[in-house]
């Protein structure tokens, strides 16, 4: 009943030459960053104006985004730690995975710079010299995409920091902006995404000390949520949704945001 | 500090500018909390009378355990109701994560346990005063809870502000099962959590301003209904 009732609705949409579906609506699983630096405010609506389509964004960190679309509550995930969202699409709970955007992490310290890593671009040294120094340092500790980059630079710097957690290693175990309070508070180095501490508001004196290694690109990723694992997805409206981000439209709309004219994201979707 | 001073004039700044977002936000807050207040009061009074009237073994266990349950963690009730909720849930067929009934339902969770508790402590001193009375009257079990439930129903107004209180103020609960999604999901206290986490602290402050403001507007109802009540009641 309820489908021959839709059904009409549709004929009389497609009737009317709208291409335009009300009720379709979809569930994005995103990482924090492109929510809270504003990229979704501007994306969606230009989406919305084309298909009509409706994209609720539920914004947490990556580790969480991914169970969450494991338990097949999202249709699409947008998030950016490439070797989980692999393993994902591996274990059948995603179609295929595009990449997206990327943008890069820095490393915000206090104007004081007590590690004199201020100006380096060279991540590794610089990780190194602050645990040498025990300058505090704040982590996520939340296993979101920037906790796992993080801990594979310190890998590659040659550091165990969680032997020192607690001690000058603070784990705050929340998301980018609380874990920026908290070291902006505390006087801490800290690692975010350079989207997310442009458009940040409580900066203080605090001043981008690293910046510019290749080693801290952030790649982002789309994937749709597989079918044949959720059944419940909205396949269609999804699929649509991740294909627009990757078109050369939603390209030019990625790069097209700015705050305080900076290009936050930096769209590299292989073109097809 | 000079954040708060700037929260004040932000906040009179958004309510004056009449801000449609916000009073999205405020209109949603107020629905979910309310209703679930109302459901918990549904639930929690009858329980709370029952106990507080009620002599049968292990009653000291219930009463603990009563107790103790309106310490629940808000995190603890997201987080079990999200698992039930979610798609891969018992009753993820429902589909009803990342809506405002599931904000709701956790939050009825939440409160449930204080209403039923200190309605109990209410119902059980008062009937502790009247028990005699009764028994010469010969009620019944349901007309004793009628009449306890009538004549302490202004001590049960200030049991159902006080589980509004906790509904409206908790952010753990619907940040998990609402998903805090613009336009759907979105309430007061999860804005407040979005804008401290974009460092828009004196935004955030502003938010947490117009949410006193609101529960002072809650409870200010309610005392005039009381009075105006109370008022009728000596004529």
């Amino acid at each position: 009943m309820r489908k021959r009732a839709l059904g009409a609705a549709t004929l009389a949409i497609l009737l009317a030459g709208q291409a335009c579906a009300q009720d379709q609506s979809i569930i994005v699983q995103s990482t924090t960053s492109t929510a809270n630096s504003g990229l979704y405010d501007y994306l969606l609506p230009i989406f919305q104006e084309k298909t009509g389509i409706e994209v609720n964004v539920v914004a947490v960190g990556t580790g969480q985004a991914i169970r969450n679309a494991e338990n097949c509550d999202g249709d699409v995930l947008l998030v950016h730690a490439k070797p989980s969202e692999e393993k994902f699409v591996e274990a059948g709970y995603g179609t295929s995975r595009t990449d997206l955007m990327y943008n890069d992490f820095i490393i915000v310290g206090p104007e004081a710079d007590p590690a004199g890593v201020g100006g380096s671009d060279d991540v590794q040294g610089a990780l190194a010299k602050i645990a040498e120094q025990g300058a505090l340092f704040a982590s996520r500790g939340d296993d979101s995409g920037t906790h796992k980059k993080e801990m594979a630079l310190w890998s590659d710097a040659g550091v165990d920091p969680t032997a020192a957690s607690g001690d000058w290693y603070r784990e705050t175990g929340s998301g980018m902006g609380a874990t920026l309070n908290a070291a902006i508070g505390m006087g801490a180095y800290v690692m975010t995404d350079r989207a997310t501490w442009i458009s940040f508001g409580n900066k203080q004196d605090y001043q981008i000390a690293v910046q510019g290694d290749e080693d801290m690109f952030n790649q982002y990723g789309v994937i749709p949520v597989s079918p044949d694992h959720c059944p419940s997805v909205n396949t269609e409206a999804a699929q649509t949704f991740a294909d627009w981000l990757v078109s050369a439209e939603g390209q030019t709309a990625i790069a097209g945001y700015t705050v305080a004219d900076q290009q936050l994201f930096f769209p590299n979707a292989p073109s097809n | 500090m000079q954040s708060i001073g700037e929260a004040f004039g932000l906040a009179l700044q958004l309510v004056a500018s009449g801000d449609g977002d916000l009073l999205e936000i405020v209109l949603l807050s107020l629905r979910v909390s309310l209703t679930a207040t109302a459901v918990a009061c549904l639930i929690g009074l009858p329980i709370g009378a029952l106990v507080a009237i009620g002599r049968f073994s292990g009653r000291g266990a219930v009463l603990i355990v009563m107790n103790a349950l309106m310490g629940l963690p808000p995190v603890v009730v997201g987080l079990v109701v999200y698992l039930h909720l979610s798609r891969s849930g018992p009753l993820g067929f429902l589909g009803l994560l990342y809506t405002p009934t599931a904000m709701i339902i956790a939050q009825t969770i939440l409160i449930a346990p204080i209403v039923a508790a200190l309605s109990r402590q209410v119902l059980e001193d008062l009937h502790a005063e009247y028990a005699e009375q009764f028994r010469s009257l010969c009620l019944t079990r349901l007309q004793t809870v009628q009449a306890l439930i009538w004549d302490a129903r202004y001590s049960l107004l200030t049991v159902g502000l006080a589980g509004f209180g906790r509904a409206v103020a908790e952010v753990g609960a619907v940040i998990i099962v609402g998903g805090n999604i613009d336009h759907l999901t979105r309430v007061m206290t999860t804005a407040i959590a979005l804008e401290t986490s974009k460092g828009d602290l004196a935004l955030a402050l502003a938010l947490g301003l117009i949410l006193l403001v609101i529960a002072l507007g809650v409870n200010a109802a309610v005392q005039s209904v009381r009075m105006t009540a109370a008022r009728h009641a000596h004529v």
